[in-house]
Formats: structure tokens, C-alpha cells, sequence
């Protein structure tokens, strides 16, 4: 591999330039490639492609004979259906909701493992471990504190004498939404932490250091220095966290599965239940494309607006 | 953040570290805690935190229950092809990618990043289309492939990071002292290179072990269930006293990503591992 190496100029460029040995090299490039970008093109590009595609037609199961292409027809269908607006109503609440709750904890978790405290070393493993658990069972351990009879909760309500708060966190109409929002955050709070923590060790302390000489106050160095210094991390985790929160599925499935009536119905709840319980391909997919406009959207909004006031 | 904060300002410092650690902490207790109780204790109405006689007898129901049993040896069976097949496939490319440049590579790399953006609903569809018309549907290849070519985008990104910080120097040097092109990879490269390939099979291997939605709707069969979907399942048809082989099951199911964690506990900390993980 050296000679190709040493000219990488000539891999790049594609110009053979009459030397047999670099058209084999270049050759021997594409098939270490083709291994790794067929399946992706056939399994992963393609069926993106298609996805999209059967969000303008009839698919249904067990009819993916005649398709039939029908134009803007489901997304007629969706501006009319409750369900859709009451799903989006709740993957918007629910997005945003996790997304800043999230972040204003990792960031203040972040800020404190941080700092030269005993047990931080303990503290950063604890802080990491719900990230370690798989999102299914993550959802089966809060059903257990929220369980309404054997919930740890709801325990802890009748020990501290407020029996009165005792409900069924997950059943209720009030309070299925918050409760789920809880286990977002929990569930998401050490990745953003991880990441926030990534983005203050590279602070320069010699800043910090310069403006505590200046006189300058805790806050007035955090507002000042450290916050400008980590904006650019803020604006990148936010914008993923938001993301993975609006197309987020399996939590909430094993929590709610949607309930009660529709209070937790994420949009990808809504879809899976369209395509797979009732056999609504083209419907369900008409419903991704609208995610992924809409989150494009949503982006391009926050993303201009954040990174002008970064600059 | 660098100056000496008050005594009291310590204080307070312990205390909401404290306060956090409770909340993140605390169901994980709660969950171990449940996963001993003897089934008495479950349904009684106030239970408590520690099980006044604490069993194993969940573990070994969780285990010898058909369903549960069976599904962790499916994951175990899916999640090795898994990570053997990301590692063997993405390894050339890796190599290619890392000492090549190539429009190719920024592709790849904006393919992680762009693949992040859209819900599953809209693969879900075509690829289970797909699946069905080579007869890879209701099975644990099709899976395998899925999981594949899901974990590569990532996989590659990961893999050719490790390449890259292999200096080209000892390739050079090893082949201006004769040896062929295959023996400096065998003999420099992928000694280097092992970490990397462990990190790499390790990542493939947890997120199709964690991987709840493709399975829950490319794998009918219920023998066939792999152990997220055999949970979930089991959530459906609780009964309080149900509650203690589901606890046992999810522990159990914690245990190789909690390994993982251990093992890469490293370079977690530093954030360079951070986008690879997700919920």
C-alpha cells in the first residue's frame, strides 16, 4: 500500500497518469470500499429513498402490488386527522420538554463534575450509567417506581405523609405526560452530560484564571467566559437531543404504549400503529416525511439563529 | 470555577451533587432491590427498599422461563454476528478511508450525521419490504443485516480514527525491509489496529443488544424474539407478581452494556465516544 500512499494525490484525483500500478491501487481503493457501501446504498440510502416515495401513494399491507401513486392525497388526509395534530401537539411537548430539562440538568451536573470535588471519580461513573442500560429496560424500571401499588413513588409519598399524592403515575390523564417527560430526561441526561463535561475541559483556565484576578464574580466568569467558550457544544448537543426526542419510540412504547387516551402518542407511536396495526404504509410514511420537514425546519430556524449569537 | 469557592458554597455543592445522584441512582436501587424480593414481598401493599429474605429465585425464573431464556440467547446469537460481521466488513473500508482521501470519506462521514435526522418509520416500511421479497423477513439474518449495515456509517467513522493514528512511517519502514503488502498489514497494521477493531465490534454488538424497534417489527415469531422485545412483551401481561422475573430479566439485560461501559469508561469520559450511543 506505501507506494499508493506516497502519492495519495493520484488516488484522489482518479488521473492514472499512464502508470499501470496506480490503476490497479485505485481499483484495489474500491473494492476495500465496495464491501461497506453496497449495503449502505441497498439497505440503508435506497430504502430512505423508497420511504419517502410511499408517502405519495395508497400502500397498504398485503397490497404492495398495484401501488398506486396518489400525489399530496395523504397529506390531505393528515391536515384532517385529530389523531395527527394530537400526536404532533405531544412530540413537540415532549421533545422540548426532555430537550431543556435535560440540558439544564447536564449542565449544572457537568458544572459540578467539573470541579475539584472528593468522590468525583464516583460520581462520574454514576452519572454515566443510565446510558449504559438498554432503552427497553430503562422504561421497565420506571414502570416499577411508577407502579401504583409496589411503585417506589408512591411509597415514598405514603412514608413522607403525603398520601394524598399517591396516583397512577402512568394511568392518569394529568400526569402520564410528565411522568414520561421525567424518564427522558433521566434516560438522556448522561449522554448530554458526557458531552457538556467534554466541552468545559477544554476552557482555558488561564481565562478563568485572568478574569477571578480581574475580580470578576462565579457568575460573571460563567456568564462570560465559560458560556461563550461551550456555546458552540450547547447548540450541537441541543439540536441532536431534540432530534432523537422528537423520533424517539421504544421508552415510551414500553411505558404507555400512547396511553391513557392518546396523552403520550408520539408521532412515531402514531406511525407505527398506523403502518403496523392497521396496515397504513403510505399513511405512515406520509407521516415521516412530515417529521423530517419539520425537523429540517426547526433546525434551520435554531441552528441560524444560535450560531449568529455564537459569532 | 477556578477560585476557591466559600465553605458553605462547598456545602452546597456536595448537596446538589448529592440531590443528583439520588435521582439517577435511586431506580437503579429500586430496580436491584425488586429484582430479590421473594414474590411475597411483591404484592404486599407498602413495600420496602431492602427484601427482609432476599432470593435468587427471580434470576433463575427469568432464566428458565421459556421466553426470557430464549430471547437472551437470540440477542446473544444476533448481537455476535452483529459485531464479527460490522468488523469484517468495515475494516477495508476503514483502511481505504483513513489512508486515501476520497470524497467518499466526507460522504460517509455526513451520512452518520444526516442518518440521525429521520425516523425509523421511514426505513421501517421499504426495509421490511425488502426483507420479504429475499426471504430474510421473520428471521435473525435479516436482523443480522439490518444491524449491519446500521452500525456501519459509525463503525467506519470509529475504525479509521484508529487507522489514522497508526503512523505511516512503520508502514513505510516495514516495507523498505522487504516485506509485501499483506505482511505489513498482518504484521504492523492490525496489531495497531486491535484496539480499535475491539471498540468497534463492542459498539456493533451493545446497540443490536439494546436495538428494540427493528426487531419488534421485522421478527414475528415469537420464539424468534430477541431479549428487549421478549420484555416488553413480558411488561404486557404483568401481574405484580410478575414484577420480580421482569426486574431479574432487565438486570440481566444490563449486564453487557454495563461491561462495555466499564471497558470504554475511558474515552467516554473525554467525550469522544459521546455521539455513539444513543437512546
Amino acid at each position: 500500500m506505501t507506494a499508493v500512499a506516497e502519492r495519495p494525490d493520484v488516488a484522489r484525483r482518479g488521473k492514472p497518469r499512464g502508470s499501470a500500478r496506480s490503476r490497479s491501487d485505485r481499483t484495489a481503493i474500491y473494492l476495500l470500499l465496495l464491501p461497506s457501501l453496497v449495503p449502505i446504498l441497498l439497505l440503508s440510502v435506497f430504502p430512505l429513498l423508497r420511504g419517502m416515495y410511499l408517502g405519495f401513494t395508497d400502500a397498504r399491507a398485503g397490497r404492495n402490488v398495484d401501488v398506486s401513486f396518489t400525489g399530496l392525497e395523504n397529506y390531505r388526509e393528515l391536515l384532517g386527522d385529530d389523531l395527527f395534530w394530537n400526536s404532533f401537539k405531544i412530540g413537540l411537548l415532549w421533545a422540548f420538554g426532555v430537550t431543556v430539562l435535560q440540558f439544564l440538568l447536564a449542565l449544572g451536573l457537568a458544572l459540578l463534575l467539573n470541579q475539584q470535588l472528593r468522590f468525583r471519580g464516583v460520581a462520574r461513573v454514576l452519572a454515566v450509567v443510565p446510558w449504559a442500560m438498554p432503552p427497553v429496560v430503562i422504561g421497565i424500571l420506571w414502570k416499577l417506581v411508577y407502579h401504583p401499588d409496589a411503585g417506589l413513588l408512591n411509597e415514598f409519598f405514603h412514608r413522607v405523609g403525603a398520601d394524598g399524592l399517591r396516583t397512577n403515575w402512568l394511568g392518569d390523564f394529568s400526569t402520564a405526560l410528565p411522568a414520561v417527560i421525567i424518564v427522558g430526561v433521566w434516560a438522556g441526561m448522561p449522554q448530554t452530560t458526557v458531552v457538556l463535561l467534554a466541552g468545559l475541559q477544554g476552557v482555558a483556565r488561564e481565562l478563568h484564571e485572568a478574569a477571578a484576578v480581574d475580580g470578576a464574580s462565579t457568575w460573571h466568569r460563567f456568564r462570560h467566559v465559560t458560556l461563550p467558550a461551550i456555546a458552540p457544544v450547547i447548540v450541537a448537543i441541543t439540536a441532536l437531543d431534540f432530534i432523537w426526542n422528537f423520533n424517539s419510540f421504544g421508552l415510551v412504547y414500553v411505558l404507555t404504549a400512547g396511553g391513557p387516551g392518546g396523552k403520550t402518542m408520539l408521532p412515531m407511536l402514531f406511525a407505527y400503529e398506523e403502518a403496523f396495526r392497521y396496515g397504513n404504509y403510505g399513511y405512515a410514511a406520509a407521516l415521516g416525511n412530515v417529521m423530517v420537514v419539520i425537523i429540517v425546519a426547526l433546525l434551520a430556524v435554531y441552528l441560524r439563529r444560535r450560531l449568529r449569537e455564537a459569532n | 470555577m477556578i477560585g476557591r469557592p466559600s465553605r458553605t458554597g462547598r456545602t452546597l455543592q456536595y448537596v446538589v451533587l448529592a440531590g443528583y445522584l439520588i435521582f439517577l441512582g435511586f431506580p437503579l436501587v429500586w430496580l436491584v432491590s425488586t429484582a430479590f424480593k421473594p414474590p411475597r414481598e411483591l404484592v404486599q401493599l407498602h413495600p420496602t427498599l431492602v427484601p427482609s429474605n432476599p432470593t435468587v429465585q427471580n434470576f433463575v425464573q427469568a432464566f428458565t422461563e421459556q421466553e426470557l431464556g430464549r430471547a437472551a440467547l437470540n440477542s446473544l446469537q444476533v448481537s455476535l454476528a452483529s459485531a464479527v460481521l460490522t468488523v469484517l466488513v468495515a475494516l477495508p473500508a476503514s483502511y481505504a478511508l483513513a489512508r486515501f482521501r476520497s470524497k467518499l470519506g466526507t460522504v460517509a462521514l455526513g451520512w452518520v450525521l444526516l442518518s440521525q435526522l429521520f425516523p425509523f418509520v421511514l426505513l421501517i416500511i421499504p426495509i421490511f419490504l425488502v426483507l420479504r421479497q429475499v426471504g430474510l423477513a421473520n428471521t435473525h439474518a435479516g436482523l443480522v443485516v439490518i444491524y449491519v449495515v446500521w452500525a456501519l456509517p459509525f463503525a467506519l467513522w470509529m475504525l479509521q480514527g484508529f487507522v489514522r493514528n497508526i503512523p505511516r512511517e512503520l508502514e513505510e519502514a516495514a516495507s523498505v525491509d522487504g516485506a509485501s503488502r499483506l505482511q505489513v498489514l498482518r504484521r504492523v497494521v492490525f496489531p495497531l489496529l486491535a484496539p480499535g477493531v475491539v471498540a468497534t465490534a463492542l459498539f456493533s454488538f451493545i446497540s443490536a443488544w439494546n436495538e428494540f424497534f427493528f426487531a419488534l417489527v421485522l421478527v414475528k415469531t415469537p420464539e424468534l424474539a430477541t431479549l428487549p422485545v421478549a420484555l416488553a412483551r413480558f411488561v404486557g401481561i404483568e401481574g405484580t407478581a410478575r414484577l420480580g422475573p421482569l426486574a431479574a430479566g432487565s438486570l440481566l439485560a444490563t449486564l453487557p452494556s454495563l461491561i462495555f461501559f466499564a471497558f470504554m469508561q475511558r474515552r467516554l469520559s473525554s467525550g469522544s465516544l459521546a455521539g455513539a450511543v444513543k437512546g
